[in-house]
This record gives structure tokens, C-alpha cells and sequence, in this order.
């Protein structure tokens, strides 16, 4: 017999009872659907989280103090007073850092709480020793600062004191006014620059009208000159809920002179990330004279591999609870499939004694469980697919056309796997007990 | 003297094993040979082991003793598959409930020993449609069996036992489920069968089917208790040949 024939025999079996048919591949069109939905969410939330994080630029480092190192001896307290005294003056952050610290071999044998100061911070702008450093920007923030302007007032989520060259390091730029430049740093002139969320809360509409127009910063009265291009939000933390404003006008003002909170560091390609993080790493230890790294560098890639990492067993695990519904689907084939084979002995007992073989019989049964189970999966990849290119919560799904194919060979399979049993034990009856079964 | 159809030597089926108690000797020795050409009617009572020699003679059963050849091929040493291809091909069946393949039209059902014997498409339609001509049933290829009365859906299974051009033509109690026109019909069509040099062996248990067949043998326990030829192998069947008459062969 060949396959056309057997695949006719099949589609005969399988229309007899279209019902029972019906609801049989629904157990599959139920199981392949929800493993493409749930994996294409699981897919859709990690493409939006990586979105977000690659929007803060590929080739950034963000160095910070490694917190609660160290005894936090009253030597680094004293040398942090030094940081500030030299590195208090008025000068950018761009020049190298000729003035290399006198105390550092000193110093090097205490115990120090780790500290980032802006002289860590000058040094790190080295053509010899970091060829790869392409600008740095020293970064301090302060928190609870409450913006009014004509009466309305505004909770900042990050108020930033940075230099001019933080703007290129983390990618962004001015839709209105102008950027805070080198001298407003130099002169410690209090402008700011706000973002799109508080903007909006302070002067309505787009926010355009604060541009120009003097603010209070907790109270201090700081010159609006631009406003920043929208970032968008990443899950539950809006990027546009803040203020950046040149840090010598911050430290004046709002926070002192404390150490750094961080330092930004932009590498001088994406490629470069790895070089520049070993060369700021080589630097910042013999400068804190510790063998082991008292601060620690992150750069998008590092957060984007560990929240990839999170996401991807997301997935599996919204796939395997998927994938169960699918087993069980596959379990109501057999079901149906060994009900069918009870039905249809006397049709069994008759095929044999006219010379079917063993092989034709179980040709016959495991198509029909075979059909059924990729009926139903082609029906599910549908369904699938359409409710996978939808946007739902906030964001969009994506397809992955692995779980497609997956979903595909998974039905085929199910359906010979659990058509086999019940079609053997059809092959297997003898033509005259088979004959005989009413 | 040409090979018999059917050749059977001291062919015993037992159910059962252990003490006398527990043994049925289904069949119990039983010797027959059927030449080509013959119209044979095997009567009994039921519980006579009838249907257990109908099994063993269709290849649907395998003797317990003795030897069964079937158009010369020893059944003893025949495995599955080879079983499967006997019935297939040389024996063709009739069954007392039709045992056609519900929801699935006449042409397909006599297609249907053709498609396992992988028969080209085109040469089983055209041989299914003259044996569904030959049974009088032209006009009706295209019905389902639930379309047609217990008369033509017999005529459709012998369609189908005829259509592989078998060396036997095996019936069981054929008109067993049919009113007394239908019988009259089937009986008609295996006369002429039979004619045409068609070698058949029907299992009855009515005087009616019984007196259309060239030889009668009747059974009881499991053995051939008397055997009668009413006419010639070679001749017509005596429904044909009412005139002639010819005790034992």
C-alpha cells in the first residue's frame, strides 16, 4: 500500500467523526498556541528590556565605589579632603591629570574607605595609559531634590552634577535650548538641563516653555538652558524623570563636596569596552594602591548579559508550562486514537482478512493520530503567530521562529509517539477475534 | 489430474491444553480435497467445528495438526505476513454480515483487497467496476453500504471477493442476514460463478444454499460425518441443470 493510500484511509478515519476529531486537536491547537505566546512574551519582554538598556550606549562604563569595602579608617577621610582641595578648583574634566597625586605612596598602605574622587577621575583621561578612554565624566547625584517653578513643583527621581562630556557618554542630547558647556562647568554656572517628565510637570504640555526660565532646585535657583531628548521608560523606572546640571554648581549647592557617586567612561568603540574597562581597572588600583578592586565597572553589555540571563530562564520556564499543556494534548490523542481502535476492530478484523498487512494497519492508525496532532499544531502555530505579533501590557510580542518550528516537530511527534501504541495494538489483533467483535 | 484447490490431511484445530477435561477438538481429523472448478456446501449444526475449518481453509486460522495446502502453498510454515498475502491473493471472502467498510463507497470497498495488493490505480477502478457490473450493481458504485439493502450489500462483498480474481471463493452462512428474495439473488450469482469456472466453498446450515452446490459434507464433532456429490466438478451447478443428477463422484 502506499502512502497516498494509506493518507486517504486517514483523512477517511479522521472526517468519520469530526467532532470527536475536532475536539482532539484542540488539546493540541491549545498546546502549541500557548508555547509560541509564552515564548514569544517572554522574547517580546527581553527584546524591550534590551532595547532600553542599549539606549543608554553600548560602549558607556559606569565605574562606581565597591560600598561597605575596607575599615573606613579616618585616613581616607582625610585624603578625600585632599581630593577635594585639589580637585575643588574650577577646571574641567577634560584635561590629563598632570597633577598626579604627592600623597599617593604615602597613602597607599592604609586602610581606606573606598572612595572615588575626581582626581580618580583626571587620571583616568591618559592617552599612554588608557589609549581606549575616550572621555571621561565624573558624576555625582543627589536624591530628594524637589523642583518648583511658578508654583508647581516636581520630586526629581536623579538630579546628576556631571561634566559636559557626560552628555556623549550616555548618549544624550538637547531637542530644545542649549547643552551645558565647559565653561558653564568652569564658572560654575547654575544651569541645568531637565528631561521631558519634569519639564512637563513644571510648565505643562511638551515642557518647551521651562527653557529659558529660572527653576528652584530645593530651593536654589538654577537657569533652565535646554531641554533633554526623551529616553523613554525602562519597565517601571522613567528615564526622563531628571535633571542634569554642571557638578560644580551641584556640589556648591546641593550636595557638598563629597566623593564622587560614580564616574562615566566612554569607551572609544563598542569593540573597545573590554580594553578601556582593564585599562581604568589597571589605573584605579595602583591609584588605590589595594590589590583587590575597591570599586566596580559596569557597562551596558554587563547588565544587558545578566538581565538576558534572567529573561532567557523566564522563558524556559513559561515554555515548559507550556509544554505540559502540550503533553496532555498529546495524551488526549492516544486517548481518542485507542477509543478509535475499540470502535473500529470488526473495520480492523475485515482490512486484515482481505490481506492488509501489519504494516498497512499501522500506517493507517499512526496518519490518523499523525494528521490530527499536526492539524491541530498547524492550527495552533496560527493562532500563535497572530496573537504573537499583537503588543499587549505595554509591549510588543515576538515570534521566535524556533518555537514555531519546535512547536511543528513537537506535534508531528506526538502524534507517532502516542499514535504508536494504539495503532500496534490495532496491527495486532487477529482477523478472526476481530471478525467476530461486535 | 490437475492440483486440488483445497488439500487437506488429518488437519486437527485444539483449544485449550492440559487433561481431556479442558481440550475442545474444534476439528478433529479432517481429511478433503476440493478440485478447481467444484461448488462445495459445508452444513452442520452449530458448535460442529464449521466455522473453525472455514477459518483454517480462509488462512485466517492455522491448524493445530496436519497439512493444509491452498492452491499447492503448504499454510503450515507461513508466517504472518505470508498469511496476509495468501488471503490477499488467492482466496476471496463472503461473509454471513457483509463486513463491508462502513461510510465508504462500494467502488472503494471492492478497491479494497486491490490497494492492499498495491494495484495500480487505474487498472483496480476498472477491474472493481466489472466485478460491481458482474453482481449486478453498475448503477450503484457510488453508495455507501448504509445506502443499500442487505441483498446489495452482499452482491458489493462478493464484488470484492471476486474483483482479485481468487482460486476460492469462501463463503460463510452468505445468506444468513438476507430475506428469502435476496438469498435467491446471491445464490443465483454463485451459480453462475460457479459456471464460469469460479471454485467455491460455502459454510451453510440451509437446505436451500446446500442444494445449489455440486457437493455437500456435513460435520459433526469436529469430523466429516457423510459427503455428497449431487454433480459432476466439471459440469454446471444443479440449479443450472435440473436434469441432470449424478450420486458420488
Amino acid at each position: 500500500m502506499n502512502l497516498g493510500q494509506s493518507l486517504q484511509f486517514a483523512v477517511a478515519g479522521v472526517l468519520a467523526n469530526k467532532m470527536r476529531s475536532a475536539l482532539t486537536m484542540s488539546g493540541i491547537v491549545i498546546g502549541v498556541a500557548a508555547v509560541i505566546i509564552l515564548v514569544a512574551a517572554g522574547t517580546g519582554a527581553s527584546a524591550a528590556t534590551t532595547a532600553s538598556i542599549s539606549a543608554l550606549g553600548s560602549n558607556t562604563l559606569t565605574i562606581t565605589a565597591e560600598t561597605g569595602q575596607g575599615g573606613g579608617g579616618r585616613g581616607g577621610g582625610l585624603r578625600v579632603g585632599g581630593g577635594v582641595l585639589v580637585g575643588g578648583g574650577p577646571r574641567p574634566a577634560g584635561p590629563p591629570g598632570a597633577a598626579a597625586q604627592p600623597t599617593e605612596e604615602d597613602t597607599g598602605t592604609e586602610i581606606r574607605e573606598a572612595r572615588l574622587t575626581l582626581e580618580d577621575a583626571e587620571a583616568l583621561v591618559d592617552p599612554e595609559l588608557a589609549p581606549t578612554v575616550a572621555s571621561v565624566a565624573p558624576v555625582v547625584t543627589a536624591s530628594s531634590v524637589t523642583a518648583t517653578y511658578q508654583g508647581a513643583s516636581h520630586e526629581v527621581a536623579t538630579l546628576t552634577g556631571t561634566s559636559p562630556s557626560y552628555l556623549t557618554n550616555v548618549n544624550d542630547t538637547v531637542q530644545a535650548g542649549e547643552p551645558i558647556t565647559d565653561s558653564d562647568y568652569l564658572a560654575r554656572n547654575r544651569v541645568a538641563l531637565v528631561g521631558a517628565t519634569v519639564a512637563g510637570a513644571l510648565a505643562g504640555g511638551d515642557g518647551r516653555a521651562v527653557v529659558g526660565q529660572p527653576i528652584q532646585l530645593n530651593g536654589v535657583t538654577f537657569q533652565v538652558v535646554g531641554l533633554l531628548t526623551a529616553k523613554g521608560s525602562s519597565g517601571p523606572q522613567d528615564q526622563d524623570d531628571r535633571v542634569i546640571a554642571p557638578m560644580t554648581a551641584v556640589q556648591d549647592t546641593l550636595t557638598g563636596y563629597g566623593p564622587l557617586s560614580s564616574i562615566s567612561v566612554m569607551a572609544a568603540s563598542a569593540e573597545g569596552v573590554e580594553a578601556a574597562t582593564s585599562e581604568v581597572t589597571a589605573i584605579l588600583t595602583t591609584r588605590h594602591g589595594t590589590d583587590v578592586p575597591d570599586f566596580s565597572i559596569s557597562s551596558p553589555t554587563s547588565i544587558l548579559e545578566a538581565v538576558s540571563e534572567v529573561n532567557a530562564t523566564f522563558t524556559l520556564l513559561l515554555g515548559a508550562v507550556a509544554g505540559i499543556s502540550l503533553l496532555v494534548g498529546g495524551l488526549g490523542v492516544m486517548n481518542i486514537m485507542l477509543v478509535t481502535v475499540t470502535e473500529r476492530t470488526r473495520e480492523i478484523g475485515i482490512r486484515k482478512a482481505v490481506g492488509a498487512q501489519k504494516g498497512d494497519i499501522v500506517g493507517q492508525f499512526l496518519l490518523e493520530a499523525t494528521m490530527l496532532s499536526v492539524a491541530g499544531g498547524l492550527l495552533g502555530i496560527g493562532i500563535g503567530v497572530s496573537v504573537g505579533s499583537l503588543s499587549i501590557g505595554g509591549f510588543q510580542l515576538v515570534v521566535a521562529p524556533f518555537s514555531v518550528l519546535l512547536a511543528f516537530v513537537v506535534s508531528v511527534a506526538i502524534g507517532l509517539f502516542f499514535g504508536f501504541y494504539p495503532a500496534n495494538k490495532a496491527a495486532n489483533l487477529r482477523p478472526i477475534h476481530a471478525l467476530r467483535y461486535e | 489430474m490437475i492440483r486440488p484447490v483445497i488439500e487437506l490431511s488429518g488437519v486437527a484445530k485444539v483449544y485449550g491444553s492440559g487433561g481431556d477435561d479442558t481440550v475442545v477438538r474444534a476439528v478433529d481429523g479432517v481429511d478433503l480435497a476440493v478440485q478447481r472448478g467444484d461448488y462445495v456446501a459445508v452444513m452442520g449444526a452449530s458448535g460442529s467445528g464449521k466455522s473453525t475449518l472455514m477459518n483454517i481453509i480462509g488462512c485466517l486460522d492455522l491448524p493445530s495438526r496436519g497439512r493444509y495446502a491452498l492452491d499447492g502453498v503448504d499454510t503450515r510454515r507461513l508466517d504472518e505476513r505470508r498469511q496476509a498475502l495468501i488471503r490477499n491473493r488467492k482466496i476471496g471472502f463472503v461473509f454471513q454480515s457483509f463486513n463491508l467498510i462502513p461510510r465508504t463507497s462500494a467502488l472503494r470497498n471492492v478497491e479494497l483487497p486491490m490497494a492492499y495488493a498495491r494495484v495500480r490505480k487505474p487498472e483496480r477502478r476498472s477491474r472493481a467496476l466489472r466485478a460491481l457490473e458482474q453482481v449486478g450493481l453498475a448503477e450503484r458504485v457510488h453508495h455507501r453500504p448504509s445506502e443499500l439493502s442487505g441483498g446489495q450489500q452482499q452482491r458489493v462483498a462478493i464484488a470484492r471477493a471476486i474483483a482479485t480474481d481468487p482460486v476460492l471463493l469462501l463463503a460463510d452462512e452468505p445468506t444468513g442476514a438476507l430475506d428469502s428474495r435476496s438469498t435467491a439473488e446471491v445464490l443465483a450469482l454463485f451459480d453462475d460463478l460457479n459456471v464460469d469456472g469460479r471454485t467455491i466453498v460455502v459454510i451453510t446450515h440451509e437446505d436451500q444454499v446446500a442444494s445449489h452446490a455440486k457437493r455437500v459434507l456435513h460435520m459433526r464433532d469436529g469430523r466429516i460425518v457423510s459427503d455428497e456429490r449431487t454433480a459432476a466438478v466439471a459440469g454446471p451447478p444443479p440449479a443450472l441443470a435440473p436434469t441432470v443428477r449424478v450420486v458420488g463422484s
